[in-house]
């Protein structure tokens, strides 16, 4: 059915797209490739932005996924600062922001997600950021230095490792977070207060409960985050972090199912057989857990961009895998395998106090999830295990004296 | 600069010369060499960036870290050669490695 020659339209040059570009290429395909991205940079890591990058420790070129040459010499037509506006399915055109249209035989929807605002007066204050691209990584940076007064809205993953280079950077933190823990969507409570002491130690302030009613500023510039309570953080900048929406609008627009992100199976192809949906836009079947969602992950971008490009050129779809995350945070590194759906039972394995154990969340006997820190085997054993849904010992697991290797034997 | 060859599990040998700095899993990525997934772009999270380093070379290419030798223990097919090509640092001592990569990343 695959037609190495078919003409290819992505749009969306983040990580998804830029590996499904190419993935097509290394598999072989010939026809033409179009790879369309709003932004002016050719595809690059997003994940280093809040870390290594946002400490000087990585540049341009290291973010970079290819060096810019990469495209040409591989007859991939890059479209920076060039958007999708419409998608016209029944002529298999799509129309681009700068009056251009592109015709496809497949198109690949990889337009990813993005920041969700708060919908509170003075949200339209400078020093506003939040943290989806390298041009708000730059903004942030900026922002932060010695003595500057940086608060973060919003106690997840990326408002922590923000928080985390921050703090690296000399600037005096804030974190406000409205749930009464922080990762209060995405991590067990253990881990909650595990990451709120380590955080508190290195000297990031807290206000948890705490919901933001807007934004005061002096001459157009931000100064503060009013909270519900009638206080008023005082800040030199703020970064918004309060989660993401995918970018589904062009498909929804042009009919194509969408469920919070555009649907697709378990070749990441949509309701319509020419297009495929890829990385955090698409809402796509997770068999190990019997359930179909969204993830906004780089594993799960890169998973989707071989589903997508293997379905394109013919090859047989890549083995089923188990998502999995990570996020550094000071001398710490989280590692998280799987999600913990149905699960009965939350098994600590180590001691926080340690700085280093892993959390495991079990159905009955099967690992559903882990959330390792500081501990690989803990992480790379319990993805294996929800891989395989081999049953496990929980006295053995939560027995730091047995080894990983030892609880799986 | 460091002249580094590449060999895929089938023997197909792919030389790329790699900037001082980077690392020997960048030198592949940015160089289209398959084989080298790189999942998490050189954080040491993943373990997908698994080859086996020439004997003659063990020596210059460093110890690995206890963080990657925790990573390794549990990757597939392991040899006393493995490392992580992500914990690599490419400098002008590396010109001529050579290293080889695994069946699969997962």
């Amino acid at each position: 059915m695959s037609d190495l020659g078919a003409n290819v339209v992505i749009l969306g040059a983040g990580h998804a797209g830029g590996t499904a570009a190419a993935l097509l290429r290394q598999y072989g395909h010939t026809g033409p490739i179009s790879l369309v991205g709003d932004e002016p940079l050719a595809p690059y890591q997003r994940p280093p932005l809040s870390k290594a990058w946002l400490k000087g420790e990585a540049d341009a070129d290291s973010l970079a996924l290819k060096p810019l040459v990469f495209y040409a010499e591989h007859q991939i037509d890059f479209r920076p600062n060039t958007r999708a506006v419409k998608l016209r399915r029944s002529d298999k055109v799509v129309e681009l922001s700068d009056g251009s249209t592109l015709a496809y035989d497949i198109l690949i929807l990889a337009t990813g997600a993005r920041a969700i605002k708060l919908p509170v007066p003075g949200a339209d204050l400078a020093g506003l950021l939040e943290l989806r691209t390298a041009a708000d990584a730059e903004a942030l940076k900026a922002a932060v230095g010695p003595g500057k007064r940086l608060a973060v809205v919003g106690g997840g993953y990326i408002g922590l490792e923000v928080a985390a280079s921050g703090r690296a950077l000399g600037a005096e933190v804030v974190v406000i977070e409205r749930e009464s823990r922080l990762l209060a969507r995405v991590a067990c409570e253990a881990l909650s207060s595990f990451f709120q002491g380590v955080h508190e130690s290195h000297g990031v302030h807290f206000e948890m409960g705490a919901s933001v009613t807007g934004f005061v500023g002096e001459n157009g510039h931000v100064t503060g985050v009013a909270l519900a309570d009638g206080r008023t953080i005082a800040c030199d900048a703020a970064v918004i972090g309060v989660g993401a929406t995918p970018n589904d609008e062009l498909a929804s627009e042009s009919g194509l199912e969408t469920a919070r992100g555009v649907v697709v199976d378990l070749e990441a192809r949509t309701s319509d057989p020419s297009i495929f949906a890829i990385g955090d836009v698409a809402h796509r079947p997770m068999p190990i857990y019997g359930r179909m969602f969204r993830m906004e992950s780089v594993p799960n971008a890169l998973e989707q961009a071989k589903q997508a490009a293997s379905a394109i050129t013919g090859r047989p779809a890549p083995a089923g895998e188990v998502p999995w995350q990570w996020s550094d945070q000071y001398d710490l590194k989280l590692q998280i395998a799987g999600y913990a759906f149905d699960t009965d039972e939350v098994l600590l394995r180590g001691d926080p106090a340690s700085g280093k154990f892993a959390v495991f969340h079990l159905k009955g006997d099967q690992i559903q999830s882990v959330e390792a820190i500081n501990s690989p085997p803990e992480f790379m054993m319990g993805k294996q295990l929800i891989g395989n849904r081999k049953p496990v010992s929980k006295a053995k697991l939560s027995d730091l004296s047995v080894s990983m290797k030892e609880v799986v034997a | 600069m460091a002249k580094i060859t590449y060999i895929e599990h089938d023997g197909t040998e792919h030389v790329v010369d790699v900037k001082t700095g980077l690392t020997v899993m960048e030198g592949a990525v940015k160089n289209n060499v398959p084989g080298i997934d790189a999942d998490c772009g050189g954080a040491c999270a993943c373990a997908t960036c698994h080859v086996y380093v020439d004997d003659a070379w063990k020596d210059k290419t460093g110890e690995s870290s206890a963080m990657e030798e925790s990573m390794l223990d549990f990757a597939e097919n392991v040899e006393p050669n493995s490392r992580l090509s992500c914990q690599i640092k490419v400098s002008d001592d590396l010109d001529g490695l050579i290293v080889r990569l695994p069946e699969s990343q997962h």
